[in-house]
């Protein structure tokens, strides 16, 4: 690394400074296939240009995504990337995008824990692709919501098919969106919160 | 057109895996494979050193001094970027550097206690009913 001068550091813009009082954060995250528009959304919704944190692995192998083949590697970077929108002066909300893969997720120290929930979003085109994310988060125990990215050359499929495809309980809401919008995304984080909020009332009615 | 079909999972109880012990230069280890689990960094917090807390990619970071003449560049560029509350994760984008290296390095600036971290709010068991209005009123906004 080559750090010159406090000049030379990229940071975030004045306008991208969180402000003094901000104390906490939440996370969520957004899980889906290589290519599935992750990062679009992400992207729709933040209020900074999408940040990417990366990691290494090092381990041969292990790290290359189906899409690139399957050449032997001694070191793969993984990158995430992320938004971040201000909720209050005190609290701010964290998006993350990551690979379906849950050997990347290792990464990432406690990426899920402590997650408010998940989006998994799926492309009709490459349905079975989020199959292993969708099992993996339930194994853990981490509510999640489907947003089905559509894509003008997507197969469609009615809403209650996909249900039974993904063997979603009738709870669980799947809805479609349009990743590259901002209203469509912000809806999906929506329809999220409202049904995490459902699970909080199921879980302690008052 | 009939869509792939998938089977649904079940929460595993008690399958969690214990973190394990935190070691040196966990940066450079390879994970042994692909279903380990993470090694997490834990760090000292708290004036009686009694707690321990994770770094998150989402814990707030702020200093509150200035970079000391022994500080490494790295160390420098951190606390310079930290003067204003900042996450883990933006640290880590902002400085070109792996999310593990940031969690080393702030760790050693915790410990010096040159910056002090905001732990990140955690799902409660799902309770936090205000907590989930918050946001939601917040994405309203949007």
């Amino acid at each position: 690394m080559d750090f010159k001068g406090s000049d030379t550091i990229p940071g975030p813009r004045t306008e991208d400074h969180l402000p003094p009082t901000a104390e906490a954060a939440v996370k969520i995250v957004i899980v889906g296939g290589f290519g599935v528009g992750k990062t679009t959304m992400v992207g729709s919704v933040s209020e900074i240009k999408p940040l990417t944190t990366e990691e290494t692995m090092t381990q041969a192998g292990i790290g290359v995504d189906d899409n690139y083949g399957s050449e032997t590697k001694t070191a793969t970077t993984v990158a995430m990337d992320f938004g971040r929108i201000s909720i209050t002066e005190q609290l701010v909300l964290y998006l993350f995008g990551t690979p379906g893969q849950e050997r990347f997720w290792f990464l990432w120290n406690g990426l899920f824990e402590g997650a408010l929930g998940a989006v998994v979003l799926v492309d009709t085109r490459r349905l079975e692709v989020s199959f292993d994310v969708m099992d993996r988060l339930e194994e853990r125990g981490v509510p999640f919501v489907v947003a089905v990215n559509t894509f003008p050359d997507g197969p469609r499929h009615a809403i209650e098919d996909l249900r039974g495809a993904l063997d979603l309980s009738a709870d669980i809401p799947i809805v479609e969106c349009d990743a590259r919008r901002r209203a469509s995304s912000r809806d999906v984080l929506m329809t999220l919160m409202r049904f995490l909020h459902s699970l909080a009332v199921e879980k302690a009615p008052v | 057109m009939t869509p792939p079909q998938r089977r649904r999972r079940f929460p595993k109880a008690g399958q969690e895996p214990e973190p394990p012990t935190p070691q040196e230069g966990k940066a450079q280890d390879p994970p042994e494979g692909p279903k380990k689990n993470p090694e997490r960094l834990y760090v000292i917090t708290g004036p009686d050193g009694a707690e321990r807390s994770e770094l998150d990619l989402v814990t707030l970071i702020v200093a509150h001094a200035d970079p000391p003449p022994s500080a490494t560049p790295e160390q420098a560029a951190l606390l310079r970027l930290c003067t204003a509350p900042l996450s883990v994760a933006e640290l880590s984008a902002y400085l070109s550097l792996p999310f593990s290296v940031v969690t080393v390095l702030l760790t050693e600036l915790l410990t010096a206690e040159l910056v002090t971290a905001r732990a990140p709010v955690i799902r409660q068991a799902l309770a936090d009913r205000s907590l989930l209005e918050a946001v939601m009123h917040g994405l309203q906004r949007l």
